[in-house]
C-alpha cells in the first residue's frame, strides 16, 4: 500500500511470496526502486512484476533529461507495459515517489492496466481485508509518523487475515530529502 | 437469466461449477509457440450504465463515478464522461483501461485534425463514425475494446446522440442507455422523450436523468449514488461536479 502525507509518500508491504500454499520466500522485499525517489509496490506474479520493474528502471536510466523523471512518467511507463500486454500478465503495481513539481504522488495500476491517481491506495490479495479499516482511518495531510503508523497497522491487519500475506512489514518513506527504509520483524508487530 | 456480468459480449458458456457460482473457462491454446495468442479478454476494472437523452436545447448524458473490480466498488472518483472538443462528450461503460486507451486515441485524433489546419474540427458525428470504425476493427481481430460508448454532442444546429459498443454495433436514437440502464432506464427515458425531443425543457430532462440514476442506484448492484451530468448545447459542453440524488428508505421501517 501507499499513502500520501505532508511532505512525501509512505509505502509499505508484507514479505511473503507463495507458490500455491508453500511460502517460497518469507522475507521478500516487495518495495522496488525504479529511480532515486520513485518506488513501486509489486503484487501478483513475482516474475511478471520483477521483469516489468526492471524494464521501467532501464527506460528511466536510458532516457535522461535535465531533471529526474516525475512519478507520473514512471507510472505511464508501467501502464503502457501492463495495458498493452494485459493478456499475458498478472501484475498489480503501485507506483509512488517524490518529484519536484508534484511532491509526493501515488498511482495504482490494477490488473487490467488502467491508471488511477489516489491520495492513498492498497493492493494485493491481503488488501481485500483492510478496505474498511483504511477507509475509516485515512486522513489527508497526515504527519510522517501518523502515515507510518497507518501503513504499519493496515499491513499487519491484512497479514493477520490473509494466508497469502505474512512475514515482516517493510516500509519506505520517500520525501524531498531522499528515502528512508524501515523494517518491522514479524515477531514485533502490533 | 445470466447473472455473470462478465458475459456481456462473450460467447455463451454452459459450463459452470455445480452451484452456479463460478464459470469454468476453457481457453484455447495455440499450437504454434511462435505466434502470439490473441484472444478475447475479459473486462477487469469496469464502469456501469451510461444514460443519455435529447431535449430541446441539445443533449444530456449521465454516468456515475464508480469503477468496480468485480463486485468490489474499487475507485469512487472516476469520471466516465469525457469531453472531446468543444461540442462532444463521450460516456463510457465497460473496461476502464480500454476507456483510458480510447481517450488517448481520441485526443490524438483531435490533435492530428487540428494540425491539418483547414478550419474543420471533428464534431460528434465524426467522433461517432471514428469510434465505430475502431471498435468494429478491434472486434474483427478478436481483440475488442471492451466498452459501450455513448457519443453525445451538438452539430449543425441540432443535438446528436449515438451508441457504439465492443461488437461494433452502432445506432442513433433520442434516448440511449448502456449496461443495466438499457433495461431499467431506457423505458423511463423513452416515455419522457419520444415524440417530445423538441419540446422537452432542460428541467424536465434533468428530472428524467435523476429519476433514472435513482432507479439504477436502487437496483444495480454495481452502481454508486455519486454521478455527473453533462449538457451539450449550442453554447458548448457543461459537465457538472459529482453529486447525489435523494433516496427513500423510510418506508421499509417496521416491515
Amino acid at each position: 500500500m501507499a499513502v500520501e502525507f505532508q511532505g512525501g509518500v509512505v509505502i509499505g508491504a508484507d514479505s511473503r511470496t507463495t507458490i500455491g500454499s508453500y511460502i517460497s520466500n518469507r522475507v521478500t522485499d516487495k518495495l522496488t526502486p525504479v529511480h532515486d525517489q520513485i518506488y513501486c509496490c509489486r503484487s501478483g506474479s513475482a516474475a511478471d512484476t520483477q521483469f516489468i520493474a526492471d524494464l521501467v528502471r532501464y527506460y528511466l536510466q536510458i532516457v535522461q533529461h535535465n531533471e529526474p523523471p516525475s512519478v507520473q512518467t514512471a507510472a505511464a511507463l508501467f501502464q503502457e507495459l501492463c495495458y498493452q500486454n494485459k493478456d499475458y500478465l498478472l501484475a498489480g503495481i503501485i507506483v509512488a515517489g517524490w518529484d519536484k513539481h508534484n511532491g509526493g504522488t501515488i498511482y495504482n495500476i490494477p490488473i487490467g492496466g488502467s491508471l488511477h491517481r489516489q491520495p492513498f491506495t492498497i493492493g494485493g490479495s491481503g488488501s481485500s481485508f483492510i478496505y474498511g479499516y483504511c477507509d475509516a482511518n485515512f486522513k489527508k495531510n497526515m504527519s510522517q509518523n501518523e502515515a507510518v503508523e497507518f501503513v504499519k497497522n493496515a499491513v499487519t491487519l491484512a497479514m493477520s487475515r490473509d494466508g497469502s500475506s505474512g512475514g515482516c512489514v517493510r516500509i519506505s518513506i520517500i520525501t524531498e530529502d531522499g528515502i528512508e527504509r524501515l523494517f518491522f520483524p514479524g515477531n514485533d508487530l502490533p | 437469466m445470466d447473472h455473470f456480468s462478465f458475459n456481456l459480449g462473450k460467447p455463451r458458456h454452459e459450463m459452470t461449477d455445480r452451484r452456479n457460482i463460478f464459470q469454468v473457462d476453457i481457453k484455447p491454446r495455440s499450437e504454434s509457440s511462435t505466434d502470439p495468442i490473441t484472444r478475447t479478454q475479459r473486462p477487469i476494472v469496469t464502469g456501469t450504465s451510461v444514460i443519455a437523452l435529447k431535449y430541446q436545447d441539445g443533449v444530456m448524458l449521465a454516468a456515475d463515478n464508480l469503477a468496480s473490480y468485480g463486485s468490489l466498488a474499487r475507485f469512487k472518483d472516476v469520471e466516465r464522461l469525457y469531453p472531446v472538443g468543444e461540442f462532444t462528450v463521450i460516456g463510457a461503460s465497460g473496461d476502464i483501461s480500454d476507456f483510458q486507451y480510447t481517450k488517448h486515441l481520441l485526443d490524438a485524433e483531435m490533435v492530428k485534425e487540428y494540425y491539418i489546419n483547414d478550419g474543420h474540427v471533428l464534431g460528434a458525428p465524426h467522433i461517432y463514425e471514428y469510434l465505430s470504425r475502431v471498435m468494429y476493427n478491434r472486434r474483427s481481430q478478436i481483440n475488442p475494446l471492451w466498452n459501450a460508448y455513448v457519443v453525445g454532442g451538438y452539430h449543425n444546429g441540432e443535438g446528436f446522440l449515438g451508441y457504439v459498443d465492443l461488437l461494433g454495433t452502432t445506432y442513433k436514437s433520442s434516448s440511449i442507455a448502456t449496461g443495466f440502464g438499457a433495461y431499467l432506464a431506457q423505458p423511463i427515458l423513452r416515455k419522457v422523450v419520444e415524440g417530445h425531443e423538441n419540446t422537452l425543457s432542460e428541467e424536465e430532462a434533468i428530472n428524467a436523468i435523476e429519476t433514472c440514476m435513482k432507479v439504477l442506484f436502487y437496483r444495480d448492484a454495481r452502481s454508486l449514488n455519486k454521478f455527473q451530468r453533462a449538457k451539450i448545447t449550442a453554447q458548448g459542453v457543461e459537465i457538472t461536479q459529482p453529486y447525489s440524488v435523494d433516496t427513500e428508505w423510510s418506508f421499509a421501517e417496521g416491515q
